[in-house]
């Protein structure tokens, strides 16, 4: 049995009085495709967010095992870019690229944590500083054509087409060099081909990068066909989990999204 | 086009007729104290300038057709607002073309060398002045223009520099050529301790406080009389002596120059190559979206710092130079305004182009120089340049470009099928 990437245990996120997460716990293995749903409000971005840094979880525990071996490491309370370097890369609900940046330097800031040259080196353009220039580029360009941006290296982000935005992110998310990706509603605002397109490039990445992968997604056919297993959020409760078909018959879930019958 | 000229912004013709009459009379209403009423305190009578009245407002309604036709011809242009302007286009092209620029930059090279030997020592002076507010407003465009962090007591960074030397000199004697650096590293010390408490702060919040702190530096120096002499400030300050030989003062102006075009040269190579290195795109990316670029991994707290300190030694190198060029300094050299006009030439140069800084420095600092014969109208003058620029370039004279860089397609194959 293998060990999992992320492991969360009884996770709680308070905000105020208003407990936003209440004891939830995911696993996440090697090359899996992990999809979290619910209805929204339920706690599904601010679950991301508990485990990428950018909120401290109340309670509970945050457990990462990058190689899978069986040492976890708790990250509770580590900042976003600590997060990042450690190796889990994310993308947002509403997208946050850096607008008036190029493609090519969108992705380019992905690989800041995984290179190193400073101050010096970023003055005197010695050997080092130009071979690393100059693979940062040329893997920025390699992501760029992975998600079939190429046309667009150039050109400023905020000047391409929505759909094409959200798949920057997604390449400068695989630029951090990741075990983990964390997807935020991938999918959201895209047009059925456009979904289906994505949803190709999703399975790829898995495939050829060999890393894991979550996302949060409202798009269900999307979620059903590509998940290996599915979580269900519900007023910051984990209500179900299990494989697509498990899920589509679980009562409570279509409890959760569809509401009861009064008689 | 007359037509278009005439209704620009507006319904129909007799609209804008009445829109002008309107802004006729109001401006007569507002310059009335100043334009038409002359006390003559000799004879303690009041002239009555009516003739006045009739200029402004004759002025002011033609004048009010020619601003909305230039309102409504900007907005028509905003569609397409990537569109470079004609001089950004032959920049642009200078650029990209290796004799072109080369040749360019040897005219540049000539005319800034040939200067103090073409024009006295007035004029040379006045060029020094400018060039300091050059390397200024190039250094504190690292802090505003790239990591897009407002600072507005960036003016303290220059003070310490400048009292830096002027008490070495005078306490020690020690060199000009010696503080240089001492000024630059005693600026990035300053800027690390500002830098510190103000990390969790954003946007507006930052501004008071860095304006707060420009307003400690001064006041202490104001204040602290038995280090700093107080608002009598220093005097006698030593001028860069070339060779340990000391010269005069048109031999030592010409020095001076000479040293800033130095300074000036060395500053834009080291914030060329940084902006557009590892470190210049970190910066870029934390004043893009911040949360976003902690999730890709950046260090915000290192990268603002590193900000912080690499502008503000610029301002200390540039405040050693100015305590030698004027060779006396008091508090009242760095007062806020400094600061306000400092950040005025990053923003209506454009931010983060360091062509764009140049050229807002020469229009902000040489601008109110040579309008020194309009005595009480110059300041006046500088602030409608000012309103102009921010209305019709908003983005600065010069913007930024983002650099294209050269990437290896591996694979060519798979790009030419698409």
């Amino acid at each position: 049995m293998n060990n999992p990437v992320l492991n969360v245990k009884a996770v709680e996120k308070d905000f105020g009085g208003i407990r936003a997460l209440d004891d939830v716990d995911l696993v996440v293995h090697n090359k899996e495709i992990v999809a979290l749903i619910g209805p929204n409000g339920a706690g599904k971005t601010t679950f991301f967010n508990c485990i990428t840094g950018i909120y401290t979880p109340t309670g509970g525990d945050v457990l990462i095992d990058p190689t899978a071996e069986g040492n976890p490491r708790r990250i509770n309370g580590k900042k976003p870019n600590v997060v990042t370097e450690l190796g889990m890369a994310r993308t947002f609900q509403n997208i946050r690229l850096f607008p008036s940046m190029t493609a090519l330097e969108n992705v380019m800031i992905g690989t800041h944590c995984r290179t190193k040259s400073a101050v010096w080196g970023a003055i005197s353009r010695n050997k080092a500083t130009r071979r690393e220039e100059q693979a940062v580029i040329d893997r920025s360009y390699e992501l760029l054509k992975l998600v079939g941006l190429e046309k667009y290296v150039n050109d400023l982000a905020t000047n391409m087409p929505y759909g094409k935005q959200r798949r920057l992110e997604i390449a400068r998310a695989l630029a951090t060099d990741p075990f983990l990706l964390l997807l935020d509603e991938p999918a959201a605002g895209m047009n059925p081909q456009e979904t289906l397109d994505l949803e190709r490039l999703i399975v790829d990445i898995r495939d050829q990068f060999s890393i894991s992968i979550m996302l949060i997604e409202h798009d269900m056919k999307m979620v059903m066909s590509m998940s290996d297993r599915i979580y269900v959020l519900d007023y910051g409760r984990m209500i179900a989990d299990g494989t697509p078909r498990e899920i589509a018959e679980n009562p409570a879930v279509i409890k959760a999204y569809l509401g009861e019958s009064d008689d | 086009m007359v037509q278009f000229f005439l209704t620009a912004g507006c319904d129909s013709v007799g609209h804008a007729v009445r829109k002008s009459l309107l802004a006729a009379a109001w401006f007569v209403f507002l310059t009335f104290p100043l334009m038409v009423i002359k006390v003559n305190t000799i004879e303690n009578t009041v002239v009555w300038r009516w003739e006045n009245m009739g200029y402004v407002a004759v002025s002011i309604f033609l004048g009010s057709f020619v601003w909305r036709w230039l309102l409504a011809r900007k907005e028509l242009k905003e569609d397409n607002a990537n569109e470079e302007t004609s001089a950004e286009k032959l920049l642009t092209k200078v650029q990209s073309h290796p004799v072109l620029k080369y040749s360019a930059l040897a005219v540049v090279a000539l005319l800034a060398g040939l200067y103090p030997q073409v024009f006295d020592l007035y004029q040379t002076n006045i060029m020094i002045s400018c060039l300091v507010y050059i390397v200024l407003g190039l250094g504190l465009n690292i802090v505003v223009g790239l990591a897009g962090l407002l600072d507005l007591g960036y003016v303290a960074f220059y003070a310490v520099g400048a009292y830096a030397y002027a008490l070495c000199n005078m306490h020690w004697d020690i060199g000009f050529w010696y503080m240089l650096p001492v000024g630059g590293v005693l600026g990035t010390i300053l800027g690390v301790m500002l830098g510190f408490p103000v990390l969790r702060l954003r946007g507006d919040y930052l501004a008071i406080v860095t304006l707060g702190f420009g307003e400690i530096i001064r006041l202490i120096l104001e204040n602290w009389g038995d280090v700093t002499m107080g608002p009598s400030g220093i005097s006698n300050i030593d001028r860069p002596a070339l060779f340990g030989v000391k010269l005069g003062i048109t031999d030592s102006t010409i020095y001076m120059y000479y040293i800033m075009i130095g300074l000036l040269v060395f500053t834009i190579f080291c914030v060329n190559r940084l902006q557009n290195s590892r470190i210049g795109r970190a910066w870029l990316a934390l004043r893009e979206d911040e949360i976003a670029c902690q999730a890709m991994g950046i260090d915000k707290v290192k990268t603002k710092l590193l900000a912080f300190a690499l502008g503000a030694s610029w301002a200390g190198m540039a405040g050693v130079v100015f305590a030698a060029k004027t060779t006396f300094i008091n508090p009242a050299s760095f007062t806020f305004w400094e600061s306000a006009i400092i950040l005025s030439i990053v923003v209506i140069g454009g931010m983060g182009s360091i062509r764009g800084v140049i050229a807002g420095a020469i229009i902000l600092i040489l601008v109110p120089e040579y309008l020194r014969d309009f005595a009480e109208f110059r300041m006046l003058l500088f602030g409608a340049i000012m309103v102009l620029v921010m209305v019709f370039r908003p983005q600065g004279l010069i913007s930024a470009k983002r650099k294209i860089y050269k990437y290896n397609d591996t694979n060519t194959a798979g790009a030419a099928n698409e």
